[in-house]
């Protein structure tokens, strides 16, 4: 099992930053790699146990599934299910917390998997650089306009 | 109940800021509000049930025990066990987490207790703003100033160095060892223990002269990496323990201990070794603004390196190779053209005559190099000419024969000529990251390779001199102090 960890300090209040990243359906609105996504069987995007459905912009498909979400703690986990990244027991976690110096926001994001151990590398520079970090970025940038 | 919560980024590893709190007893030498300190009964201060004993400057007195101590979680909780202020059940935990987004720390600090009715927000200001914001502002005060990790460095004092003069100009005979004062760094300055420092070509040419940056007597030199020991006010992207490096304008590199604007250093990261960041910082940045800033070069390009066995060369020649350029260079032997083949040089050239532009055609099906790389200036101008392609980029970095006399016939190749200097690539410091971080990644990833092939003790700068000077050196030479 490795863990992955990445975690930036975004220029606006939590609010605002869980308002943007709390709908499990919002993928394609804030992250630069989600073509489109549903929530298969017409379910809630904030229904315990749904499952998004999304297309990446390079062609893979993702099937993940909510295990946890809490607008009092402003945090969100969720599971894949399938994936073509060659994975497994994958369980990721979007937590955000107040900084009250500046009324900003710490934001982390950490997943824990299984995979070939000649592809932990590459996996964890993939999903904590390629993904998380890129989806930070791209939020600093949203919540900049 | 009360409850308190503040929280902050402080613009510092998380180490670095954790090695403080972690102390049971450190608050006296950074909280604002914090007077005299003591645990009691002589016990450490990070065992888990010792107890402090303290003074706040207000006059108030506090006893507070150490509940729980986490490295691996960067917790640390403790209670109130007596004041002299009316507060019962007083519980905080600390917290830091690293946020790797810029390697920083977000420091959460949090308490719950209870106060007498109609108390309630007299003291929840009192916690919040007077200790826990005081506290965040008094950290980062004390990390700026050297904070515990460096305690035998006085931030206000002059120091004691060693530095290679150049006493005049003229040959290695000028450069003089000596002891020197290095003065405390004032306002967006840092004091750097040098470890180890760059030769370079440009070094000789400021030595006899020819450059003329220094006014003897003074230092020579324009890099060197090593560990920051303090930084003057104002600097926030460097604390004392980082690791450093830096190619900086003004000379003054070799010397064991300096004081230079904090704008021109850059962190190291932990996979660049003291002695690579010395000899890769100039002409590694010099070859990352050259390839994709000055002209952004596209695979498939082809491009003219001169002096390809050189320092900046063999650079250009790897870096130019990865980026999927067809590289074609000049050298002045078939030792150097093996090197720079072996480089990624792709035709190298040798020619001892700067005779060159037939043979570029003849490489590129008559078309010439879209980009030339020149460092040889006024006596290959005309050839450099003959060798560009229409439209070509002219990218004129350096003149080891002498400055040109005129400019030349741009028009006859519609071509564009660049004269380009590092340091305005780097004067930004945002920029200068950019560059810095490019050149490391480069490193990391195989795309461009270092060979420090001398070293020699700074004192003997001299001899390194005479020995680069009659092109006994291949690769890097280095200085350690």
């Amino acid at each position: 099992m490795i863990k992955v960890y990445t975690s930036s300090v975004l220029e606006a209040p939590a609010d605002a930053v869980w308002a943007q990243v709390r709908d499990f359906n919002g993928l394609p609105k804030w992250t630069p790699f989600v073509a489109e996504s549903r929530i298969e069987g017409g379910l809630a995007a904030d229904k315990i146990g749904c499952v998004r459905n999304f297309r990446l912009k390079d062609g893979g498909t993702i099937r993940e599934q909510l295990l946890t979400l809490s607008d009092y703690d402003y945090q969100c986990s969720y599971s894949i299910l399938e994936s073509p990244m060659g994975v497994s027991n994958y369980v990721a976690t979007l937590k955000l917390t107040p900084v009250t110096d500046g009324n900003r926001t710490f934001a982390e994001w950490w997943a824990e998997f299984d995979c070939a151990p000649e592809r932990e590398r590459e996996l964890a520079q993939n999903i904590g650089q390629g993904v998380f970090q890129a989806a930070f970025d791209s939020l600093k940038n949203l919540l900049r306009k | 109940m009360i409850r308190v919560t503040r929280s902050a980024v402080i613009d510092a590893p998380i180490g670095r800021v954790w090695e403080v709190l972690r102390d049971f007893n450190s608050h006296s030498a950074w909280h604002p509000a914090v007077g005299e300190s003591q645990i009691e009964n002589g016990e450490p201060a990070d065992q888990v049930g010792c107890v402090r004993n303290f003074f706040l400057k207000d006059g108030n007195h506090i006893r507070e025990q150490l509940l729980a101590l986490s490295d691996r979680d960067h917790v640390s909780t403790y209670c109130i066990l007596d004041a002299t202020l009316p507060m019962q059940r007083y519980v905080a935990t600390v917290q830091l987490k690293h946020v790797t987004d810029g390697d920083r720390t977000f420091w959460h600090w949090q308490s719950t207790f209870e106060v007498p009715r109609g108390r309630e927000k007299e003291f929840e200001e009192l916690v919040g703003k007077g200790v826990y914001e005081g506290g965040f502002e008094g950290l980062r005060t004390f990390l700026r100033r050297g904070g515990i990790v460096s305690p035998r460095v006085s931030n206000s004092e002059g120091m004691q160095g060693q530095a290679v003069i150049a006493t005049s100009f003229g040959g290695p005979e000028v450069l003089r060892f000596e002891s020197v004062a290095v003065k405390a760094p004032g306002p967006n300055e840092v004091r750097v223990r040098q470890s180890a420092v760059g030769v370079n070509y440009i070094d000789v040419y400021i030595r006899k002269g020819l450059y003329r940056m220094i006014e003897p007597p003074a230092a020579i030199g324009m890099e060197a990496a090593g560990v920051v020991l303090d930084v003057g006010e104002g600097v926030a992207h460097l604390l004392p323990g980082d690791r450093v490096a830096y190619a900086c304008p003004s000379p003054g590199a070799y010397a064991s201990l300096r004081t230079l604007p904090a704008d021109q250093v850059v962190v190291l990261p932990d996979d660049v070794s003291d002695e690579t960041a010395a000899a890769v910082m100039l002409k590694g940045m010099t070859a990352e603004y050259l390839l994709h800033r000055t002209h952004r070069l596209r695979p498939g390009q082809n491009i003219l390196v001169h002096a390809a066995a050189g320092g900046v060369g063999l650079l250009l020649c790897q870096w130019a190779k990865a980026l999927g350029a067809k590289v074609i260079g000049t050298v002045s032997s078939e030792d150097k053209a093996r090197l720079a083949r072996a480089n990624g040089c792709d035709f190298p050239i040798v020619t001892g005559n700067y005779r060159f532009a037939s043979e570029v055609k003849n490489l590129t099906n008559g078309r010439g190099a879209e980009v030339i790389y020149d460092g040889l200036g006024r006596e290959a101008a005309a050839e450099n000419l003959e060798a560009l392609a229409t439209t070509g980029h002219w990218v004129c970095y350096g003149q080891a024969s002498g400055a040109h006399d005129a400019s030349p016939d741009l028009g006859s190749k519609s071509g564009t000529l660049s004269r380009p200097v590092l340091f305005h690539y780097t004067a930004d410091r945002a920029q200068l990251n950019e560059i810095a971080g490019n050149v490391f990644a480069a490193l990391r990833n195989k795309t461009i390779r270092v060979m420090v092939n001398h070293r020699y003790a700074l004192g003997a700068a001299a001899q390194a001199h005479l020995d680069l000077e009659a092109r006994r050196t291949m690769g890097s030479v280095i200085l350690l102090p």
